[in-house]
């Protein structure tokens, strides 16, 4: 690992200030202490924002809530308004890695993980997105946990974060501190499709520090799955975040997002779109996701998951219209 | 060749001060084996997949290989030389040793300093994957200790035995009413 110096940030001010070229923030050092011993990522700085005083969990009275960039996974998982309000949010995070990882893990280092594509974690292979120009190895080779939709030419990479695609389809919005002042920007415009520019997972700028998450209040029903190759302690090969709100038969409000399918948390706007005001049947859930998967463009070794993706999509959603019917 | 950067840090390890001067790259991990010689966190992975090197970081389970050791500054480290309290094993300890629950032991410091954090979190009524109703207390039956151990690998499949011995620690907790 190349040296590097590390100072801790004591405010936003200070971390903006201190944050220069060849600096990085560290959170957790979760995902960036392990892409730094792979030789993947080499700063020549580290500006620890952790130990920011972003580690409070607000409930406001219209029943959202401001998650400080700091909070553990953990904390985020154990809190009892989170687990009530937005339950698909406490098991999104529970569902991912292990007890002892989230308890390092932020909230702010775990929206900015990197891919887990083997070839961007192999320093000694080309790949797009550690290496712009040097190619995308995965696209014929190994890319059997790769995404089906949303792809280029240059890049086929998913993003792995659990947490990332509940609050996707929550409609989170993401506050963020930036050299030129302090902006608002709804989740789905942080990540990013590849397009010919792998090299950005996010729209963020140099400097940009993320200080807290906004969740919407949600008030139906909600669930986390995740399909993995164990049990346990393993990312998601597909996952599903949704709510579903029924009455009387018929879908009144629903929220849908997909995880390991694409470069970004998969927000299903046209399943959504397709399902409200629907009959809240088997069929009409099939048919729903269906249009989503439509723009599905799957690769040699990874065509499984769109009937996998699918399939997870109406289980989901009618295991919450029952809940929602009793 | 860079030059290593230092950095001055105290840690307090199973109740010990210790003040330290670090390379910035050195992990919680290699400063508890290197510098103080308290080679029971083990490393098996370095990447935070196995759990072998897993210490009480202030209290909480964490990875000993992803905890950049500067990053860590004045925190409280607790070990598997820091479980046993006054010559006498912890009671998680001593369940281990009922049930077989190692083989080599390669992967035990890390099991037991991991499972001694799962039952605070536990008993603090921390949800996990398997809990089915996140508004409910927490059980710890074999699924729920198998998920929340799930970061702990064994190479020697001693799970059978670890889950026994995680078991009758958090009943006997439950008893004790502590
Ligand atoms: C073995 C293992 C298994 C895992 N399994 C899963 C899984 O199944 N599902 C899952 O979702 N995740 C999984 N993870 C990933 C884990 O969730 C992430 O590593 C973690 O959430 C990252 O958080 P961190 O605070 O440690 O981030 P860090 O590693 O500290 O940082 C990650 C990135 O975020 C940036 N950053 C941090 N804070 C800020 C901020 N405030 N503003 C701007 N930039 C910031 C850093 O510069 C860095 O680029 C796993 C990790 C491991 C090691
Ligand atoms: S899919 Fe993306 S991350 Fe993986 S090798 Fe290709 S360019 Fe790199
Ligand atoms: S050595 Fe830390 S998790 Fe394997
Ligand atoms: S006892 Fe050998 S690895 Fe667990």
């Amino acid at each position: 690992m190349r040296p590097f110096a590390y100072e801790r940030a004591t405010s936003v001010q200070d971390a903006l200030e201190r944050h220069s070229d060849g600096a990085v923030y560290l959170g957790g050092g979760t995902n960036l202490v392990d892409l730094m011993r792979l030789g993947v990522e080499e700063p020549a700085r580290l500006v620890d924002v952790a130990h920011l005083p972003h580690d409070q969990i607000e409930l406001r009275p219209d029943g959202s809530l401001v998650i400080g960039a700091a909070v553990s996974n953990s904390a985020l998982a154990a809190d009892r308004t989170v687990r009530e309000g937005h339950p698909m949010l406490a098991q999104a995070v529970l569902a991912g890695a292990s007890g002892q990882v989230r308890n390092l893990a932020t909230v702010a280092g775990n929206l900015l993980q990197r891919t887990r594509c083997p070839y961007f974690q192999d320093a000694s292979k080309p790949c797009n997105k550690r290496d712009p120009g040097s190619g995308c190895p995965a696209r014929e080779g190994e890319h059997h946990n790769l995404a089906i939709m949303g792809h280029s030419p240059e890049c086929v990479a998913t993003h792995p974060s659990d947490m990332a695609v509940a609050l996707a389809a929550l409609g989170a919005s993401i506050r963020i501190q930036g050299r030129a002042g302090e902006r608002t920007i709804p989740i789905d415009e942080l990540h990013r499709l590849p397009e010919n520019e792998p090299e950005r997972d996010t729209t963020l700028e140099p400097g940009d520090l993320i200080t807290a998450v906004e969740v919407p209040p949600l008030g139906m029903p909600s669930r986390y799955r995740k399909v993995r190759e164990r049990a346990s302690f393993a990312f998601a090969l597909v996952s599903v975040a949704a709510a579903l709100d029924v009455d009387d038969g018929v879908v009144r409000d629903v929220r849908l997002a997909l995880g390991g399918v694409a470069h970004k948390p998969w927000r299903a706007w046209h399943t959504e779109d397709a399902l409200r005001g629907a009959e809240m049947t088997g069929e009409s859930f099939q048919r729903a996701a269906e249009v989503e998967l439509g723009v599905a463009e799957p690769l040699r070794d990874n065509a499984y998951k769109v009937p996998l993706v699918r399939n997870l999509i109406v289980r989901t959603l009618t295991e919450l219209a029952e809940r929602g019917a009793s | 060749m860079d030059m290593p950067i230092y950095a001055e840090i105290t840690l307090v390890v199973n109740g010990t001060g210790h003040r330290l001067s670090v390379d910035t790259r050195a992990s919680l991990l290699d400063v508890l084996r290197e510098d103080l010689g308290l080679t029971g966190s083990k490393k098996g992975c370095d990447h935070g997949q196995c759990g072998a090197c897993t210490v009480l970081l202030d209290g909480r389970r964490a990875n000993g290989c992803l905890a950049l050791a500067v990053a860590h500054d004045g925190a409280e480290v607790v070990t598997v030389e820091g479980l046993a309290k006054d010559g006498r094993l912890s009671p998680l300890q001593e369940a281990f040793i009922e049930h077989d629950a190692f083989q080599c032991g390669y992967c035990t410091p890390g099991q037991l300093c991991s499972a001694t954090g799962m039952l605070d979190e536990a008993e603090q009524g921390w949800p996990s994957a398997v809990t089915g109703d996140l508004g409910a207390d927490t059980v710890l039956d074999d699924e729920e200790i198998r998920e929340r151990m799930s970061g702990n690998l064994c190479r020697c499949g001693a799970y059978a035995g670890i889950v026994a011995a995680v078991r009758q620690a958090a009943q006997r907790r439950e008893a004790a009413g502590t």
